[in-house]
């Protein structure tokens, strides 16, 4: 671990304000990730930023029906809110598949969107990353892949986007909303939000530097059967081989968002007309292009008979 | 003290204390927090520094230069050692690789320095700033493609590679039911809690070594053979140990760099290898490829058995003795079994719980289980039918005790084996279910070992042996020992274990350590009682129970001995040749039941049962907590845990505890263990063999079999994971 200075902020104009005088800062909340990435020197940030105590965690309703999510929410109270496990199921259920208690209880909405991948070789800094290094190449590709992407990815980076959450939040249409340096707001639909990799995976959304999370929107609830597959090796504490996030309506409509395939939570809206036909023709269409190695090819069948799984439970 | 003839009646038979589930006598410390374990020794030696290890960056090569100066400048280093400057070292007799790398790279994360620094974060920081280019050269790490240049060891622990007996060709060529199959077994790494740890201190040219170490004599011998010292000016102490399942067995990086640092800070260092390092930089249970062939008559019978395995390390590595219980397990007349060794420059394989057995029967227990399913028959009953009571290569010689046959029938019973079903037959909603079964077997080592013990005039009995608790009950099951022995209550015993200064034990690897300690403690004992006795002016016969020693009318506090000071005895048990006429072994038998995702081919273990036939058992809770721990590692073998090889680079890619997977509680909803009750008079006075690698034999065969139950589904390439299930499920739910 690099040394580092610190210091707390209490207001977002303040977070983006220290971070305009120490280039390089980074933000720190839960620290459940950004922590064990500083101790390996995977990222050596010269500054920390702590917007943990910043007033943004609150769960309130908006007058669209609808519910913003402070940026300093934890998981665990995410997940135990009344409202959510009523109107929002899915989130609540890929909460609680993910991490530890412990880690829930450390960890905040803005900062599970913002996890970093847990390839290996991300990991170990003696071994070629573009996203860690860029330019240095990727040794996942032609290495062990088994838990990598079979789609969106590109030559330079096949990783894979590790939150729960994120595809619980796509499956809901949420909305990222943000403040940047110079104190403008913007509202980010979380479709747009994570970039692909294509020839610079280090750059993994479109947060601006210094840019600021402070909420995640919820538009109204949707309705219908919320389930949360997520498909691991081991039963608990561990990310997902795949996992697949539904939300069926009566009629056998609905939605559909995968995590672990791709570098974000996966979702592809035209896909999912299908859906009252079963699972093959949305697969179809949710992973068209995939691309797979000899190691990750089960994901493919696994989706697939995963995603046909739940819709028949959906049914009852 | 020799043993030499088998066990008569004696105090521990009395089984007041000894074979009591007490609990540990120290559980509280641990529980509270104050067991000291090796890292946390703060106090035992004033102004420690920091010692961080730098790792290796590649597998295979050489070290072109190193640059030091930015390390040497960041904030708080004191010292920096180095292959350049440490000084002529030698390399352990237990050791394959050299623990301090360069300029030849033998293996990824090979230790090539150690920065010592005022505070653990500035000696982290500052090994970052070590700068090294190295020269790589192609290496070998990929076992299936180095077959063909595995060589035939000469010898394996004293034995030949090969064995031969009657004439497995052309027997096998004439059986009607055949088997003949290829199953592989991946890395593992033992995962165990505490990492490796030391505190180092001189004293002029006198070293204290506080450790975290299985095998306390060995390794104040390699410390002094790695140094150049004798092995007199080294104390080693390593009281507690949070794990350690034969990756302590060694001295290791942690032990030798923190003496070196030390040396070279001029104060005490401390060491502890960060878990990202452990992996790579220490040993780890090898990969095998195991090939198996049965022949049996179609009543069943086994006529044939044959079991070759290919295993690789590093140059002047031996082998994964994965071929050795198919030996003695079942009978047949026509055996052969060989193993082979490759070259690989992947780090040191080496001994983890139960090495040999558990990778081995990991294969032959499915090899049984497809030959049952061939022969239609149950495959508790073809077990059954092919039990030996001698050794199969020399039927002059007895198993001093082999029940197997009731630990796989009390199983059976036990865990409703009756309602398993045919394979892919059994449902609950869109589980598939099913049942598996396998031998556990594991054969009894006993090893010399010493005690002191010491009682004063309060009537404590103290016991003083360099035996190791790795987690085990060793305390606890001394304490027990020594309490039948003298006759008090276990609260009237101190024992103290893992320093180098107290007699030589047997250690704890090889499930070898309670019986083998607990009958040095015996040795011990009994010297001390002749000493009681004569002090005292007793007959002979005198009896030592509730804290007292009488003999006729004439009655003692047992402190009373020690009026006039302390009385001391110090006593070794050795053993003569029980072992080479009896085959003394341990046997189980595991039943799982495990439920399938019919669309997910996700795998859950639903319930566990271990059956145990183990000579006396010296306390039944720690021992069932060994059991369980090993059907939890079991499980994880089966399912989970695999150390992924990057065949180009020559490393363990998921070397954390994130990559690597052991089972979490969830994996495990419901175990129970059920000991025979058994003493074996061949092993020791105390009549025990051990069940700490028993209890992992076998588990991930019944695992894999059930699923194969459960699902119809063969898998011969472990970890069992469902991308080896997908494409064999039903098509919907």
């Amino acid at each position: 671990m690099k040394s580092f200075t610190y210091e707390r902020v209490d207001t977002p104009a303040a977070a983006t304000a220290a971070f305009a005088r120490t280039p390089g800062a980074r933000f720190i909340a839960g620290g459940t990730n950004l922590l064990d990435l500083m101790k390996l020197e995977i990222e050596t940030p010269p500054h920390l930023i702590d917007v943990s105590h910043i007033a943004l965690d609150k769960i309130e309703a908006t007058p669209e029906g609808g519910l913003r999510i402070g940026a300093m929410v934890r998981n665990t109270d995410l997940a135990s809110d009344a409202r959510v496990r009523r109107d929002y199921g899915l989130l609540t259920r890929a909460l609680v598949a993910g991490a530890s208690g412990q880690l829930r209880n450390k960890a905040t909405t803005a900062g599970n969107l913002l996890q970093r991948t847990r390839c290996p070789y991300f990991y170990d800094t003696n071994q070629p990353c573009n996203k860690r290094k860029p330019g240095s190449g990727c040794a996942a590709i032609g290495g062990f892949n088994r838990l990598h992407a079979v789609v969106g990815a590109s030559e330079a980076c096949i990783a894979t986007h590790p939150s729960d959450m994120a595809v619980a939040m796509r499956a809901l249409d949420a909305t990222v909303e943000t403040v940047d340096a110079g104190g403008k707001a913007r509202a980010i639909p979380i479709a747009d939000f994570y970039r692909a990799p294509a020839k610079t995976p280090h750059l993994e959304t479109v947060l601006a530097p210094g840019e600021l999370i402070t909420a995640v929107t919820l538009p109204r609830p949707v309705g219908g059967t919320h389930i949360y597959h997520k498909v691991r090796d081991r039963a608990s504490y561990a990310f997902a081989l795949i996992s697949v996030g539904v939300i069926v309506q009566r009629d056998g409509t609905g939605r559909v968002a995968l995590g672990g395939v791709g570098y974000k939570p996966w979702r592809v809206e035209g896909a999912e007309a299908a859906l009252p036909r079963g699972a093959r023709p949305v697969v179809d269409g949710l992973l068209a292009g995939a691309k797979t190695t000899h190691e990750n090819a089960y994901k493919l069948p696994l989706v697939e008979r995963t995603l046909a799984g739940v819709l028949a439970q959906a049914k009852g | 003290m020799k043993f030499d003839t088998p066990a008569t009646t004696n105090p521990i038979d009395q089984m007041k204390v000894v074979g009591k589930p007490t609990n540990r006598i120290e559980g509280p410390l641990k529980t509270t927090g104050t067991a000291t374990y090796a890292y946390e020794h703060h106090d035992v030696a004033a102004n420690q520094a920091y010692g961080y290890v730098v790792g290796a960056a590649i597998a295979k090569g050489r070290i072109a230069s190193m640059n030091l100066a930015d390390a040497q400048a960041a904030p708080g280093v004191i010292a920096i050692v180095t292959a350049d400057n440490a000084g002529k070292l030698d390399k352990g007799n237990f050791n394959t690789a050299k623990l301090l790398g360069g300029p030849a790279i033998d293996h990824y994360h090979q230790a090539i320095a150690l920065v010592v620094a005022e505070s653990f974060e500035q000696a982290r920081a500052a090994a970052s700033l070590v700068r090294v280019e190295y020269s790589r050269s192609k290496g070998s790490y990929d076992l299936a493609a180095a077959l063909d240049t595995a060589i035939t060891p000469p010898t394996v622990f004293g034995t030949a590679a090969d064995t031969s007996v009657g004439d497995f060709a052309t027997a096998f060529a004439a059986t009607p039911v055949q088997l003949d199959a290829r199953y592989t077994t991946p890395d593992h790494t033992h995962a165990m809690m505490e990492p490796h740890a030391s505190i180092a201190a001189w004293d002029g040219d006198r070293l204290t070594l506080w450790t975290s170490n299985q095998m306390i004599a060995w390794s104040v011998g390699d410390m002094a053979k790695t140094l150049g010292i004798a092995k007199e000016n080294i104390r080693l102490v390593s009281p507690y140990i949070g794990g350690g399942f034969g990756g302590k067995l060694f001295v290791r990086t942690d032990a030798v760099l923190a003496a070196l640092g030390a040396r070279a800070a001029g104060r005490p260092v401390k060491v502890a290898l960060p878990r990202p390092l452990m992996i790579n930089n220490t040993t780890h249970r090898p990969a095998t490829i195991q090939r198996i062939r049965i022949g049996a008559a179609a009543d069943g019978k086994i006529t044939a058995i044959g079991h070759e395995s290919w295993s690789g390390d590093l140059p002047g590595g031996g082998p994964e003795t994965a071929v050795a219980q198919t030996r003695l397990l079942y009978a047949g007349a026509n055996r052969m079994t060989a193993m082979r060794l490759a070259v690989l420059d992947l780090p040191e394989g080496n001994a983890m719980r139960a090495p040999g057995e558990a990778p081995g029967l990991m294969a032959l227990e499915i090899a049984m289980d497809e030959m049952a399913e061939k022969l239609g028959m149950d495959p508790v009953a073809f077990r059954v039918l092919n039990d030996t009571q001698v050794d199969p290569e020399k039927p002059e010689r007895p198993f001093s005790q082999r029940r197997l046959n009731e630990c796989l029938q009390t199983g059976a019973e036990k865990f409703g084996w009756s309602k398993r079903g045919k394979p892919g037959a059994t449902r609950d909603g869109r589980w598939l279910v099913g049942m598996g079964v396998a031998a556990a077997f594991r054969n009894n080592l006993n090893a010399k070992s010493a005690a002191r013990v010491r009682l004063d005039k309060s009537g404590t009995v103290t016991v003083e042996t360099d035996m190791t608790d790795i987690g085990t009950g060793s305390y606890t099951i001394i304490a027990q020992t020594a309490a039948e022995m003298m006759g008090v209550p276990l609260d009237k015993v101190v024992v103290r274990l893992g320093d180098s200064s107290f007699p030589v034990s047997a250690g704890s690897g090889g499930q070898w350590g309670a019986n083998s300690s607990t009958a040095g403690v015996y040795a011990a004992c009994a010297k001390l009682r002749d000493a009681v006795v004569q002090r005292l002016g007793l007959a002979s016969d005198a009896v030592f129970a509730d804290g007292k020693v009488k003999a006729g009318k004439r009655s003692f506090a047992l402190g009373e001995a020690a009026a006039g000071g302390e009385l001391v005895a110090e006593d070794m048990m050795e053993y003569g040749d029980l072992a080479e006429k009896f085959q003394q072994s341990t046997f189980g038998a595991h039943f799982v039941e495990v439920g399938v995702d019919a669309m997910t081919g996700e795998i859950r273990v639903r319930r566990m049962l271990a059956v145990c036939a183990a000579g006396r058992i010296l306390n039944p809770k720690a021992a069932r907590s060994q059991v369980i721990g090993a059907m939890t590692m079991g499980a994880g073998s089966a399912l989970m845990e695999e150390l992924a090889v990057d065949k180009r680079f020559g490393f363990f890619v998921n070397h954390d505890l994130a990559g690597y997977e052991v089972p979490v509680h969830a994996d495990i909803p419901h175990q129970d263990v059920i000991f025979l009750e058994e003493s074996d008079p061949t092993t020791s006075p105390m009549k025990a063999k051990g069940v700490g690698e028993l209890g992992i034999c076998g588990v991930a065969a019944a695992v894999a079999n059930a699923v194969h139950n459960a699902t119809g589904v063969r898998v011969r390439n472990y970890p069992v994971t469902l991308d080896k299930l997908l494409d064999k499920l039903p098509d919907s739910v």
